[in-house]
C-alpha cells in the first residue's frame, strides 16, 4: 500500500482547511443543549477539545479545537462538514460506521454513501498506529453528543 | 575470559563507513528492505539491534547450561551460576564498577524505581540506623533536570508525594545545556538527591558531570545518572565520574530486553533497604523476620533475567572489542552529519545544540507546518525507521514550545549513506503535505 493511498488528496485539503476549528468562535453557547469532550493521545500528545450542539434533535453546529497529525485534523474537519444538520441518531450511526472500517485492518470497505469524505480514511485502517489519529475527534463528538442528548433527556 | 579472535582485535584506526559495512553483516535484521527501500535504522536511542553473537549467546544459554542460578548442586546449576556471574563482572567491568556494585534490574526504569522505593522504605518508621541516610523528611529537595525522560522524573515525583519531600529542577538555556548558574542556586543545604541524565535523549547534550557533582557533594546530596544514552553510545566509568549510582538498559546497547542494571556505591547498596524482598535474597528467614543478603543479592528477589543477563554480556563484549572510544567517535561523526544536513533543509529546526557543538550522534527536529507524526510515516514509506512524538520527555518539550518532534538517532552500525538518505527524505517532506 502506497503512502498516497493513507494520504489522499482530500486528507490533505481538510488538514489544511480544518473546517470547524475554533472553540472561541463557536455561536451556540455552552449549555445544557450541547456536550463537550476532551480526548487526548498520549502516545504521540495530540490533543482534541470537540463541542457538539443539539437544537431540534439535530446536531446543530460541531466546533472543535485541537493539535495533531494531519490525520487527527482532516478527521475532525471532515466530521464536522459531515455531523451538521444530521440527526443525533444519524450521527450515531455514522460514527459506528467510521469505526467499524478503521478497526477493520482493511477488511471492512467504506460506504462513501454512508460516511462521506469520511470515506477517505478507508486507508487508515491499513496503519494500527494512525487508527487513533483517525478515530480522536470522532470519539470525542460520541462522548459530547452523549452528554448533549443525555442533558436534553433529562430536562424537564 | 576468552581471548579475542584476532579478526575482532580492535583496530587503532578510527571507525568508518567500510569497517560498519562489515560490521552490519553480523546485524541479521538490517538486511532486510522495508517499502521497497533497504532499511535504513535510525531508532537505536529507542532500542537497538542485536548482533548475532548475542543472539547465539542467549542460545547457547538454553542449550547447554539452562538452569536456576544461586541453588542445587548439579552440573547445569553450577554453569548456569557461572555464567550469570561471569555476565555480571562483565557488564560491570564495562562501566567500571565492581562486581558486587551491579544490580541486575528489567531496563533504566526499574533500577531508578528500585532506588526511589527503597529510599521510601528507608523514610519508613522503624527503617534503622543505617537506612537513615536515605530517609526523606518534608521539606528535603530532589533535584532533577528539565531535559529528563520521564523515568527519571516521575519516581522522584512519586518519592516525593509519599514522604513530603519536593522535586526541584535544573533548567535548560536555549542552547539545550543545563543553566549550571542557576543549578548553584537550586542545589543547597536541603538537597538530599541530584539525579539527571548523563546526555539528554531528546536534545543529544552531554552534561558536565563533573560540574553537577560538585555541587552535589558540597550539598552532601546523593547523586543518580541516568546513563541509558551514554552506556551505549561513550566510554563509561562510573567511579571516575564520581556518581554514587547509575543506570541503564541493555536494550539501547546490542542487548536483548527485559534487562538492565543499577550501579551503587557498595556501601550505601549494602546499608539501603531493599526494594523487592523474598527467595534468593536472605540468609535466615524464621516465621516472623529475615535477615538480608549483602549487595548484589540483597536487590534481587526471585528467579533472576539469567539468559538476558548472559546476552548483555556478549553485547557489552562486541562493544568492546569494536572500543568505545572509536564508536563515539563515529556516531558524533554522524550526529554532527545530522545536524548540519538538517539545518540546511528549510522549515527544519534542530532542537539541542547547534552544529559544531558537541553532541551524541542523534538530532531531534521540528519540520514546520508537518506534524512529527506525519514526518516519520513519510520516511517509512522510504524505508527509514525514526522516532516521533515526545520521546518520553513532556516538560521538555512543553518548555520548547512543540508538542512533538521526529528525532534519528545512530549506532555503530550506522554508515554515512544511511544519514544522507534520510537527510534526502527530509528534504522532501514538507513538499509532500504542501506545508
Amino acid at each position: 500500500m502506497s503512502l498516497d493511498q493513507l494520504y489522499q488528496q482530500i486528507i490533505l485539503e481538510h488538514a489544511k482547511a480544518r473546517h470547524g476549528s475554533g472553540l472561541a468562535a463557536a455561536a451556540a453557547p455552552m449549555d445544557a443543549s450541547s456536550g463537550q469532550s476532551h480526548q487526548l493521545n498520549p502516545t504521540c500528545g495530540d490533543e482534541i477539545t470537540v463541542r457538539v450542539s443539539v437544537a431540534g434533535g439535530k446536531v446543530s453546529e460541531l466546533r472543535w479545537d485541537g493539535d495533531g497529525c494531519s490525520i487527527s485534523m482532516a478527521s475532525a474537519s471532515v466530521l464536522t462538514e459531515l455531523a451538521e444538520g444530521m440527526s443525533v441518531e444519524e450521527l450515531r450511526t455514522v460514527i459506528d460506521s467510521f469505526r467499524e472500517v478503521l478497526r477493520s485492518r482493511g477488511k471492512v470497505p467504506a460506504d462513501p454513501e454512508v460516511l462521506g469524505d469520511a470515506a477517505a480514511f478507508e486507508g487508515v485502517s491499513r496503519y494500527a498506529a494512525r487508527v487513533k489519529c483517525a478515530m480522536l475527534s470522532w470519539v470525542a463528538a460520541e462522548d459530547a453528543l452523549g452528554q448533549a442528548a443525555g442533558r436534553l433527556t433529562a430536562a424537564p | 575470559m576468552v581471548a579475542t579472535p584476532a579478526h575482532l582485535r580492535r583496530s587503532a584506526a578510527a571507525l568508518g563507513n567500510e569497517e560498519v559495512l562489515r560490521i552490519r553483516n553480523d546485524f541479521p535484521i538490517l538486511q532486510q528492505h522495508v517499502n521497497g527501500f533497504p532499511l535504513v535504522y535510525l531508532d537505536s536511542g529507542a532500542t537497538s539491534q542485536n548482533p548475532l553473537s548475542v543472539l547465539e549467546a542467549e542460545q547457547e544459554f538454553y542449550e547447554q547450561r539452562n538452569s536456576a542460578v544461586h541453588r542445587g548442586a548439579h552440573h547445569l546449576a553450577v554453569e548456569a551460576t557461572e555464567a550469570f556471574e561471569n555476565a555480571r563482572e562483565t557488564v560491570a567491568d564495562f562501566v567500571g564498577a565492581e562486581w558486587d556494585e551491579l544490580i541486575w534490574t528489567s531496563n533504566a526504569t526499574e533500577g531508578l524505581n528500585l532506588l526511589t522505593y527503597s529510599f521510601l522504605n528507608a523514610s519508613l518508621p522503624g527503617a534503622g540506623p543505617e537506612a537513615a541516610r536515605f530517609a526523606l523528611a518534608p521539606g528535603d529537595e530532589l533535584v532533577v533536570t528539565e531535559m529528563e525522560h520521564h523515568a527519571n522524573l516521575i519516581p522522584w515525583q512519586e518519592l516525593a508525594a509519599r514522604t513530603g519531600a519536593v522535586v526541584k529542577f535544573i533548567p535548560i538555556n536555549d542552547a539545550g545545556a543545563l543553566d549550571l548558574e542557576a543549578a548553584a542556586g537550586i542545589i543547597g543545604p536541603r538537597t538530599r538527591v541530584l539525579a539527571f541524565t548523563h546526555a539528554s535523549n531528546v536534545l543529544g547534550t552531554i552534561n558536565p558531570v563533573a560540574a553537577l557533582v560538585a555541587l552535589a557533594r558540597s550539598a552532601g546530596a546523593l547523586v543518580v545518572l541516568d546513563a541509558c544514552q551514554s552506556a551505549p553510545h561513550l566510554p563509561l566509568d562510573v567511579k571516575a565520574l564520581d556518581v554514587d549510582f547509575a543506570v541503564f538498559s541493555g536494550h539501547k546497547m546490542l542487548g536483548p530486553t527485559g534487562i538492565g542494571a543499577l550501579y551503587g556505591r557498595s556501601e550505601l547498596l549494602n546499608a539501603m533497604p531493599p526494594f523487592l524482598t523474598g527467595g534468593s535474597m536472605i540468609t535466615t528467614v524464621t516465621m516472623e523476620r529475615a535477615g538480608f543478603l549483602p549487595s548484589p543479592q540483597r536487590f534481587e528477589a526471585g528467579t533472576q533475567r539469567i539468559s538476558q543477563a548472559v546476552a548483555l554480556a556478549a553485547a557489552v563484549n562486541y562493544l568492546s572489542e569494536t572500543g568505545m572510544d572509536r564508536i563515539h567517535a563515529w556516531e558524533a561523526e554522524l550526529g554532527q552529519r545530522l545536524v548540519r544536513g538538517l539545518e540546511s533543509i528549510p522549515g527544519i529546526r534542530v532542537l539541542g545544540p547547534a552544529a559544531g557543538q558537541e553532541r551524541i550522534g542523534l538530532a531531534a527536529f521540528d519540520v514546520a507546518g508537518v506534524h512529527a507524526h506525519d514526518v516519520g510515516q513519510f520516511l517509512d514509506s522510504r524505508g527509514i525507521a525514526v522516532r516521533v512524538g515526545h520521546h518520553c520527555a513532556q516538560p521538555l518539550h512543553r518548555r520548547l514550545g512543540l508538542a512533538a518532534t521526529t528525532r534519528a538517532s545512530t549506532y555503530l552500525y550506522n554508515t554515512t549513506d544511511d544519514v544522507d538518505a534520510f537527510l534526502n527524505a527530509a528534504a522532501d517532506v514538507r513538499a509532500y503535505f504542501q506545508a
